[in-house]
């Protein structure tokens, strides 16, 4: 059944996200055919729109407003709903981000809708839309079905893929005025700590450190092989409890849960709170002085050593590839 | 200050996970207070502790929730409300859940309200955010500190790492990340007087609802467990090969480099 797909694009530090593109990746299979439709909601975004059409969505529809800068639930409600009423989809896909995971609900409790969240993927199985998602914190799965009103889903970021980008593509990017009032939540500050560069729960390659890092320092070296792979550093709850980075970085039950394409865990034991973070990953690399460690049974290869011998030789080793290649 | 917690007991997913009958198997399985709701219960008690007032805990499940709530009785709660759901609905979703608590609350005139901003079995996080759209109050999600002046609050949210200091007023719903505070264990006391303290039980039809008014708008068919990993290949021999070898692999068995 052919229906009409919303998404919603998301802007960080004036780009969009990766994730962005995910949903209308999403949005496709879920439109089975028919129109899927992008929304931006920020100030001064509208440039950004081809960009959305390029990464496959039929029309981009952005909604501009000065009380729109930051996300609330409020602003960014009542400028999405003013899109839903006018377009009134029969799906809406969003990223499980902070903001989607914060947005979603209220948007599916305003509808009346159901939602299923952090879906990993969504496919058209025996006339059903099926999204597949993680429970129990990763250790088992669930599909799950819409059986009433619209289908509305949050993806998980890296896991449903993009289309590819089509430079020749082209479509309308209109702009629509909403009344935005009453924001009952005033955001007084940002106080940024998540590292530069490279968006952890996006980024391609992960390297996490633990408590085997043993001091701030001693991350340094994990920053360098992630800067030769042009991917993020995380770290274990142990590493943030000993202060040698900042919780920014927790990757696991109650940090961020990532699923790059390589994962390298250093120093890291693999308690089960982590693992839930990262254990589905696609390629899960252990390096640890200890043969016993629980993370090398989820490791698709393991380095029995000591990580301030091993990252090095393996920054040099990538190093030698990336010239080579 | 009135304050309300939204409480759901869970599975304690430290447990080995096993499925029987297409269900995550129950069978002598640890349940608990979902941990981020304990921070809920405990922000609640601190806040009452300086504000005064009266902290009820609410728990929409089964009988065997009651547990759960005696526990949060017993860190300090003064009330708990078990919604027992078990004999109107089979499958509830989060609409279900949400709409429920809704109702409960619209006539109790909460200043405060708290939940965990996730349940670690379901993971939706949908919970909160929903209630607090159906009573038409603001809410912020996953917050690691919460300062109340008057009318004012100021929380702080964690988004993705980074930190918003967020002002809002009363009434409020927020939901607890951990790092908000350290969950007190029940002193025996506090056990001891947590059997006289009140539990009521409520079923759909105390609360004017039909099964039809919170039937579920979406439906699991299927659960699973991830196929098992087999063992990782963990590399022998000199370490300078085993780098070459890790590498090698990574670019042409893996191919993720």
């Amino acid at each position: 059944m052919a229906r009409k797909v919303l998404t919603l694009g998301e802007v960080r530090d004036g780009a969009l996200r990766n994730v962005s593109f995910e949903t209308i990746g999403a949005a496709k299979i879920a439109a089975e055919g028919g129109e899927v439709v992008s929304v931006l909601i920020g100030n001064d975004v509208k440039s950004l729109g081809a960009e959305l059409i390029q990464y496959g969505a039929d029309r981009v529809v952005v909604v501009e407003d000065e009380k729109l800068v930051q996300y609330t639930p409020d602003g960014y409600s009542q400028a999405l709903m003013t899109v839903i009423d006018g377009e009134k989809p029969e799906g809406l896909i969003f990223g499980h981000t902070a903001l989607g995971k914060d947005l979603a609900p209220k948007i599916a409790s305003k509808l009346q809708s159901g939602l299923i969240s952090d879906a990993t993927s969504v496919e058209e199985a025996g006339g059903n839309l099926v999204f597949t998602r993680p429970i129990y914190s990763g250790k088992a799965f669930e599909k799950k079905i819409v059986t009433d009103g619209l289908v509305f889903a949050t993806i998980r970021p890296n896991n449903i893929a993009p289309l590819a980008k089509d430079e020749s593509r082209s479509g309308e990017v209109s702009s629509l005025q909403a009344d935005i009032k009453d924001l009952r939540t005033v955001i007084k500050e940002v106080v940024r700590k998540a590292s530069e560069g490279v968006d952890l729960s996006e980024a391609k390659v992960v390297i996490a450190g633990g408590r085997g890092v043993k001091s701030e320092d001693g991350f340094e070296p994990l920053k360098e092989l992630a800067s030769v792979l042009g991917g993020a550093v995380g770290a274990s709850r142990g590493a943030c409890d000993a202060e040698y980075c900042d919780y920014s970085l927790q990757i696991g039950q109650t940090g961020k849960v990532v699923t790059p394409d390589l994962y390298i865990a250093c120093g890291i034991s693999g308690a089960i709170q982590h693992l839930a973070g990262m254990s589905n990953s696609k390629v899960i690399v252990a390096i640890n002085k200890d043969p016993e460690a629980n993370i090398f049974k989820v490791a698709d290869y393991g380095i029995v050593g000591d990580l301030f011998e091993v990252v090095p030789m393996l920054t040099e080793e990538f190093r030698k590839l990336k010239v080579h290649s | 200050m009135n304050i309300y917690v939204l409480m759901k007991r869970t599975f304690d997913t430290e447990e080995k996970i096993s499925i029987s009958g297409g269900r995550i198997n129950e069978d002598g399985a640890e349940f608990i207070i979902n941990p981020y709701d304990e921070y809920a219960i405990e922000e609640a008690i601190q806040v009452r502790d300086a504000e005064g007032g009266e902290v009820t805990v609410v728990s929409v499940g089964s009988e065997e929730a009651e547990k759960q709530l005696r526990t949060a009785l017993a860190m300090g709660a003064d009330k708990a409300v078990l919604i027992n759901i078990e004999d109107d609905i089979e499958d509830g979703d989060q609409f279900t859940t949400a709409k429920i608590l809704a109702e409960y609350l619209k006539d109790k005139e909460a200043d405060l309200i708290i939940g965990g901003n996730v349940a670690i079995d379901g993971g939706s996080g949908q919970v909160g955010p929903r209630v607090a759209d159906q009573l038409g109050i603001p809410y912020v999600t996953t917050i690691t500190k919460l300062e109340i002046n008057g009318e004012t609050v100021t929380v702080t949210r964690d988004v993705e790492g980074d930190s918003e200091v967020i002002e809002t007023s009363l009434p409020v719903l927020v939901t607890a990340q951990q790092g908000l505070n350290e969950p007190r264990y029940p002193s025996l006391p506090g056990i001891m007087k947590a059997k006289k303290k009140p539990l009521d039980e409520l079923e759909l039809d105390d609360l004017d609802l039909e099964e039809d008014d919170v039937e579920a708008k979406t439906k699991t068919i299927e659960i699973y467990l991830p196929p098992k990993k087999e063992a990782g290949k963990v590399l022998q021999g000199d370490l300078s090969d085993q780098i070459k070898e890790l590498v090698n692999l990574l670019h042409t068995e893996a191919k993720v480099i």
